[in-house]
């Protein structure tokens, strides 16, 4: 899923720039080294924006003074899982390493060379961000830190036009249901307005697959089984044939889509928690961007993170209690507080500091309590392996060159078969 | 000096004055020897001394991981292990079969002959004007120059915006004058044309500048007794300055080859994803190499890749070389 690694750099560096940058900008420099005699120093390496200020770090150290924690900070998500993959198992990592849920599936062949999370830590977070993090022998890897619940983005003003509800109560209700609810109004909004119903078939579908349980590979023989898989010709299906008349036809992240987000292009997007600092961000002169909390089938989960600990580090103890420490509930909240990242821990979500938590930009919405419903929606934890990345990508390309024209439905979906026979 | 020493030691003060030249000679000799062997040593290794950081560099970041690259290309490798297991010639087979393997070497070849042909002959052109006697030669040398200075990425960011399928600035341009709106990234000659265009726009005027200096080296003489014998501006262009570009063109040529080759940035930075398209419409040699090795981190196939493209190089060296040969042998005959 090329698409959201770099989702994730555009995302969290709009949607969290500026709430770092105030944070940054009332930092008292926080690094008052009282010389290291017998002091451990650890090293915490995270990309884009977690929200782990220079404070936060040192409530950690001044409640271990033996201990200096120290960040270096990846500018982008693809650089941090080079890194990654070219130490993992030699030198070099940090003690507390950040990956992203993009690449959990290639960190999870290597899961053996990573510490495990000490069992009775495991029911801190929603069942579904464990069990992605889980190995075949039962051994969770990964201390769950954000995520990224969905709900449905839309253009309030487009919706008038068409003669639909405008507030974000009616439109959950309005789109409450399944997908082909979902494709139908969309169908009803094309119709009356000549206009995109939705920005790009790739996104939409991304959203679909992400809800099935085993889409490319079995779980336990891990075969792709993607070709032959009727859920996932399915959703091609329903998603092209909604798109001819529905999608935009650009292209997450492409120019043409950023320019979409405030011209008006589309009139519903897929809406992970951290893409609303990416719509804002990007489409600042539009006031009629709101956000509903419905999502087509139950809920979706694009994105969020982990922290691991490589089990080869010099202080394996004491990084698997940082990491603990850091992704506990509490922290969780003040991340999210200080960049925005949605907390996947189970008590955090009757915190009010998220509860009450609002977004002026849309509205004014009560984006905190919407995607912690949102969160609790999340029922499927699809499985991801070895190949996924390759047979998704090739999917997003599929579905691409039917929107532009390139190819027909079933010429698309051929070459697809064969790129996929071609993976392993 | 220490003979003399010696001598003095020894007390053949008498004889002194006729028995050292033997003993003299050998002594001094083997001293001399000595000495000469450094100078010698110092004639002979001093200029290998003086080059070998570079080759020693060479051998380390250079000839090492080739080597190691090709042992790399018969395994299937892992990279976080550090492990692999031999399977002979799988990667090459694997390489050599797939479609994608193929499209990408005709889109390399594409683009690289959309750039550097039109590139060439406006450099040859815009260097000819600039050899002219113009006003503020220098404002204008330097002008052709400035595209290079600017760093490729920035050159394909903002290229790429211009080349918007919907909301791009040619195709706004295209629709305000009634024509219809170009593809550019679903079209793959279309997306050649704007790559090489951004190819184009970087290294016109570092052709221009190298061309524009063989112009000037050629003498004056030759374009006076043209003139005075009644030779068009055109005829003297045709039959004086061209010929006498052969050799900077074939310089030109053969670094516009290599470059061309390996072709990368524009591409990876043409759309969002940086994969060469959904059909593969721009994927090039080098963009496929980077997508296996470092996107789905299969380090064997990407290394066998990297040979097959080390080979196609090769070739097209040879070949650059014997036409090279040719043109120059015929260059001496004309002088």
């Amino acid at each position: 899923m090329k698409l959201s690694r770099r989702t994730k750099a555009i995302a969290a560096a709009a949607g969290a720039a500026s709430i770092a940058l105030i944070a940054a900008g009332c930092s008292p420099a926080a690094d008052s080294g009282e010389g290291d005699g017998g002091k451990i120093e650890l090293t915490v390496a995270t990309f884009n924006d977690f929200g782990y200020t220079d404070e936060l770090l040192q409530e950690y150290m001044d409640a271990n003074p033996n201990i200096t924690v120290v960040q270096n900070k990846a500018a982008t998500s693809n650089d941090a899982r080079a890194n990654y993959f070219q130490k993992l198992g030699k030198t070099g990592l940090a003690d507390v390493e950040a990956i992203e849920v993009d690449w959990l599936p290639e960190v999870m062949q290597y899961s053996d060379l990573l510490a495990e999370v000490p069992s009775g830590t495991a029911d801190r977070w929603l069942d579904w961000k464990v069990q992605a993090a889980t190995d075949a022998d039962d051994r969770l890897i990964g201390y769950g830190t954000d995520i990224g619940p969905e709900g449905v983005c839309y253009r309030s003003d487009l919706f008038a036009a068409a003669g639909l509800p405008t507030d974000r109560e009616s439109v959950a209700t309005l789109l409450e249901g399944d997908w082909a609810k979902y494709f139908e109004v969309g169908a009803q909004y094309s119709a009356a307005t000549g206009k995109a119903w939705f920005d790009s078939a790739g996104g939409t579908y991304q959203g679909m697959v992400n809800q099935v349980e085993a889409a490319y590979e079995d779980p336990d023989s891990g075969e792709i089984i993607a070709t032959e898989n009727p859920d996932v010709e399915d959703i091609y299906n329903q998603v092209l044939d909604a798109s001819a008349a529905q999608s935009a036809h650009l292209g997450q992240w492409s120019d043409d889509w950023f320019a979409g987000l405030s011209n008006g292009a589309y009139a519903t997007m897929l809406c992970p928690g951290w893409m609303l600092g990416v719509i804002s961000g990007n489409a600042e002169g539009v006031t009629t961007w709101d956000v509903a909390n419905v999502f087509p089938a139950g809920g979706g989960n694009w994105g969020g993170s982990y922290l691991t600990v490589p089990a080869n580090g010099e202080h394996v103890e004491e990084a698997q209690k940082l990491a603990d420490w850091l992704t506990a509930p509490e922290q969780q909240i003040k991340a999210f507080v200080n960049a925005g990242t949605f907390p996947s821990q189970n008590e955090a979500f009757t915190d009010p500091a998220l509860t009450d938590y609002t977004n002026e930009y849309f509205n004014n919405a009560p984006v905190g309590q919407i995607f912690t419903d949102r969160a609790n929606a999340v029922t499927v934890a699809p499985f991801k392996g070895e190949f996924y990345f390759q047979v998704n990508d090739a999917m997003q390309k599929a579905l691409t060159r039917v929107e532009d024209g390139t190819q027909d439905k079933q010429a698309s979906w051929d070459q697809w078969v064969s790129e996929v026979e071609a993976i392993g | 000096m220490t003979a003399t020493e010696t001598d003095a030691a020894t007390g053949t003060r008498t004889n002194g004055t006729a028995a050292p030249p033997p003993r003299h000679e050998p002594r001094g000799i083997r001293r001399l020897a000595f000495s000469q062997r450094l100078s010698r040593w110092d004639l002979k290794l001093s200029p290998y001394l003086y080059i070998s950081p570079f080759f020693i560099l060479f051998i380390v970041t250079g000839l090492f991981p080739i080597a190691y690259t090709a042992v790399i290309s018969f395994m299937d490798w892992d990279l976080v292990r550090g492990t692999g297991t031999f399977i002979g010639f799988d990667q090459y087979v694997y390489v050599l079969t797939q479609p994608k393997f193929w499209i990408a070497l005709r889109n390399t070849f594409s683009i690289f002959l959309l750039s550097s042909v039109p590139q060439l002959l406006l450099a040859i052109f815009i260097a000819a004007m600039l050899d002219q006697n113009i006003r503020a030669k220098t404002f204008w040398r330097m002008g052709v120059l400035v595209p290079y200075v600017m760093a490729p990425v920035a050159v394909a960011l903002i290229f790429s915006n211009m080349f918007g399928d919907k909301y791009g600035l040619v195709n706004t341009i295209l629709q305000d004058i009634g024509l219809s709106p170009v593809m550019w990234h679903s079209d793959a000659f279309a997306s050649h044309i704007a790559i090489a265009t951004m190819v184009n726009f970087r290294w016109t005027g570092y052709n221009t500048l190298i061309l524009l200096a063989a112009m000037q080296a050629i003498p004056r003489d030759y374009y006076e007794a043209a003139a005075i014998d009644g030779a068009s501006k055109l005829r003297q262009f045709f039959a004086i300055t061209v010929p006498s570009l052969r050799p900077t063109l074939i310089f030109v040529i053969i670094t516009s080859t290599i470059g061309g080759l390996q072709i990368f940035d524009e591409p990876r930075m043409y759309d969002q994803y940086g994969t060469g398209g959904a059909d593969s419409q721009w994927l090039t040699i080098t963009l496929y190499l980077y997508d296996i090795g470092w996107g789905q981190w299969n380090f064997g196939r990407a290394a066998a890749l990297a040979w097959i493209l080390f080979l196609i190089i090769l070739a097209i060296g040879v070949v650059n070389l014997l036409v090279t040969r040719r043109l120059v042998r015929d260059e001496g005959s004309t002088r």
